[in-house]
């Protein structure tokens, strides 16, 4: 059976504040969507209207072709992994993973098999036995997935499930979630999270919300290549976004003419221009950017210089410097016309 | 630990006593033959002050108690061992009825969200304030043979006096000690679910468990050690309430405080009372010890 999620116009208030504004967004069967923005911006709020925890005010939920607007939570057959793993302290790891299939009241006989072949799945199965304070915490999320597949779950909702965990686990439970999402491949995965390198690396499609809007749904090649909104651009990518206008050939930014596609602006329009800082070269090339170092980050494999021109920060990532820039100095900045991408939007300050 | 500088170090360290800082740093001076004083002088005036106070009546009541021929008149006399399991029953059933009633608010309070459930939870704090002979009061005044429910059953039927009459029973009494007792189950329990994740509680339904499921598997093992401390602590106080006893002014209704009381007071039996009082502590502290023993073994 294979279902999708689909949010139908989603409003969501707290006492008259609108925390969730007019969701329409539809997850695929079988597809991971990452909802990826800043803290407040609702897109777990979203995820807690599909568990059943928060009512919208207006619109409906789906799962599948069922409406489970009013359907209580433990109606909805979701598989739920939250950030603080919520394992349950005083069970074993087998009757973590065997809680949901009890209370889905499976037969006695297949619990046993199903609990053994969740933990299998998150090669967890050598610590049935122990007590959830006896894992550490990567051990602890495997558990807590497990307990979510466990229930064979219609959905399956992740709310920021890698943020307790460190850099190195990070990345190794972000190739791991990869792999049971190909060992699922039905299971329409919610992915919460403000962490865009976990969106870019697992996300089939990214939804990108701020303040309780969704500002930009597409691929992550595409949100990041083609930004539509300058908050994509800069939360996806961290992108310098500078004010321009729109010329024949061009755009002029500062006094000085850069070539770039202006595809279908019109000739003196405002409009930003969105490059990202690792295609910004240092020295001359073209579309030349001189302009003072006003701050200097070493990274261990690359520079980030933050060059003022015109009034405006430019980041530029480059590879690592043999001898660090001097503050104040003055430099050139290059970009290739094809790395541009023009949003036809008013002028934005860089963050 | 602390190393002394040769020299420094004195004749005669107190035994047993673990220095509690470093060794002065400057050389103390070594005129008049001065000396720091042994730890144990200043643990001296607290004790003496509870030995007056406290060890010292305690002991007196003990020896009392040992007069020829006391335990085994007390021990063979029908109205104290009536009174031994009038007590004992009424403690355990009070403490049983506390622990239910006080789960169920504490988990109401605790994880339904109502208004004013902050204002519920803060009169609970104020309630444990209150005298216990406060609320026999109030429910004479509900219950009693001239109140408020007899009131309005004569006022309606006409009849010359109302049914509720069994305030002045053990059943009166129970009522009052699980109305008065419940908070401080409560109170630990409230404590103990504030520490819970509501995370293991959204978690658990969307695995697909109904809230008696929640409240039975994931809240209640969590419970567990506040519901010790709380259902202790209830059982030792039943064990000794009084004034509730008393107020009820339940006839046949005779615990060992208010045997005490009858014996030392109204027949000015010291030694049957000293022994009546003897034993109710040795069931106190039995029972602590107890508690602590299981409490324990439940933390290891």
């Amino acid at each position: 059976m294979t279902s999708g999620i689909r949010f139908d116009a989603v409003s969501v208030a707290y006492g008259g504040t609108t925390v969730l504004d007019r969701l329409d967004l539809t997850v695929e069967p079988g597809e991971v969507m990452a909802l990826l923005g800043p803290s407040g911006s609702g897109k777990t709020t979203a995820l807690r209207t599909v568990a059943g925890f928060v009512r919208p005010a207006s619109g409906r939920v789906l799962i599948g072709d069922r409406d489970v607007t009013g359907l209580p939570p433990y109606k909805r057959g979701i598989g739920m992994v939250v950030q603080q793993y919520a394992l349950f302290p005083h069970l074993r790891v087998e009757a973590n993973v065997a809680f949901g299939l009890k209370a889905q009241k499976v037969p006695k006989g297949e619990i046993p098999g199903r609990v053994a072949e969740a933990l299998e799945m998150t090669g967890m199965a050598a610590y049935a036995h122990r007590y959830p304070r006896e894992l550490s915490g990567g051990q602890q999320q495997r558990v807590a997935i497990a307990r979510a597949l466990a229930i064979r779950p219609k959905v399956l909702l992740l709310d920021e499930p890698l943020s307790a965990l460190d850099a190195q686990l990070r990345s190794g439970m972000l190739a791991e979630l990869a792999r049971l999402h190909r060992e699922l491949p039905d299971v329409p995965i919610l992915y919460v999270t403000h962490d865009q390198v976990e969106a870019l690396t697992l996300a089939d499609r990214i939804a990108v919300m701020d303040k309780a809007r969704l500002q930009d749904c597409g691929t992550p090649q595409d949100l990041y290549r083609r930004p539509r909104t300058e908050f994509t651009a800069s939360f996806v990518g961290n992108a310098n976004l500078l004010p321009v206008t729109v010329g024949t050939e061009g755009v002029v930014f500062d006094g000085t003419e850069l070539k770039v596609a202006v595809s279908g602006a019109a000739p003196g329009s405002a409009a930003t221009l969105c490059v990202r800082p690792h295609l910004v070269g240092l020295g001359d090339g073209p579309n030349p950017l001189r302009g003072q170092i006003v701050e200097v980050q070493w990274r261990g494999s690359t520079h980030r210089l933050y060059v003022e021109v015109g009034g405006h920060r430019v980041k530029a990532d480059v590879r690592e410097l043999r001898e660090t820039p001097l503050l104040g100095s003055e430099v050139t900045l290059h970009f290739a016309p094809e790395d541009a991408v023009l949003l036809a939007a008013g002028v934005h300050d860089g963050h | 630990m602390a190393t002394r500088a040769p020299g420094l170090v004195e004749q005669h360290p107190a035994k047993g006593v673990v220095p509690t800082g470093p060794a002065p740093a400057e050389p103390v001076p070594t005129t008049g033959g001065q000396r720091a004083i042994p730890t144990w002088v200043w643990a001296l005036p607290p004790v003496a002050v509870l030995a007056v106070v406290f060890l010292y009546p305690l002991a007196l009541v003990v020896q009392e108690s040992l007069a020829p021929g006391a335990y085994g008149d007390v021990f063979a006399s029908a109205s104290f061992r009536e009174a031994l399991v009038t007590t004992v029953w009424l403690a355990v059933a009070s403490t049983v009825g506390c622990l239910v009633l006080g789960f169920v608010l504490a988990v109401v309070i605790a994880f339904v969200p109502f208004p004013g459930g902050k204002a519920v939870s803060k009169f609970i704090d104020v309630f444990l304030s209150f005298p216990s002979f406060l609320i026999t009061l109030a429910l004479l005044f509900l219950y009693g043979t001239v109140g408020m429910a007899n009131g309005v059953w004569t006022d309606v039927t006409g009849d010359p006096s109302g049914p509720f009459r069994f305030l002045t029973t053990p059943w009166g009494v129970l009522l009052a000690e699980i109305t008065y007792f419940t908070p401080f189950v409560m109170r630990p329990l409230l404590a103990a679910f504030s520490q819970m994740e509501t995370a293991q509680l959204e978690v658990a339904s969307s695995l697909g468990a109904r809230p008696l499921r929640i409240v039975r598997q994931v809240i209640l093992p969590e419970a567990l050690p506040a519901l010790a401390a709380g259902g202790s602590l209830v059982l030792v106080m039943c064990l000794n309430e009084f004034g509730i006893v008393l107020f009820t002014g339940a006839k046949g209704v005779t615990t060992l405080p208010m045997l005490v009381y009858s014996k030392a007071i109204l027949e000015s039996d010291y030694a049957a009372a000293c022994v009546v009082a003897v034993v109710n502590i040795a069931l106190s502290v039995g029972l602590y010890v107890l508690y602590r023993g299981v409490s324990r073994r439940a933390g290891a």
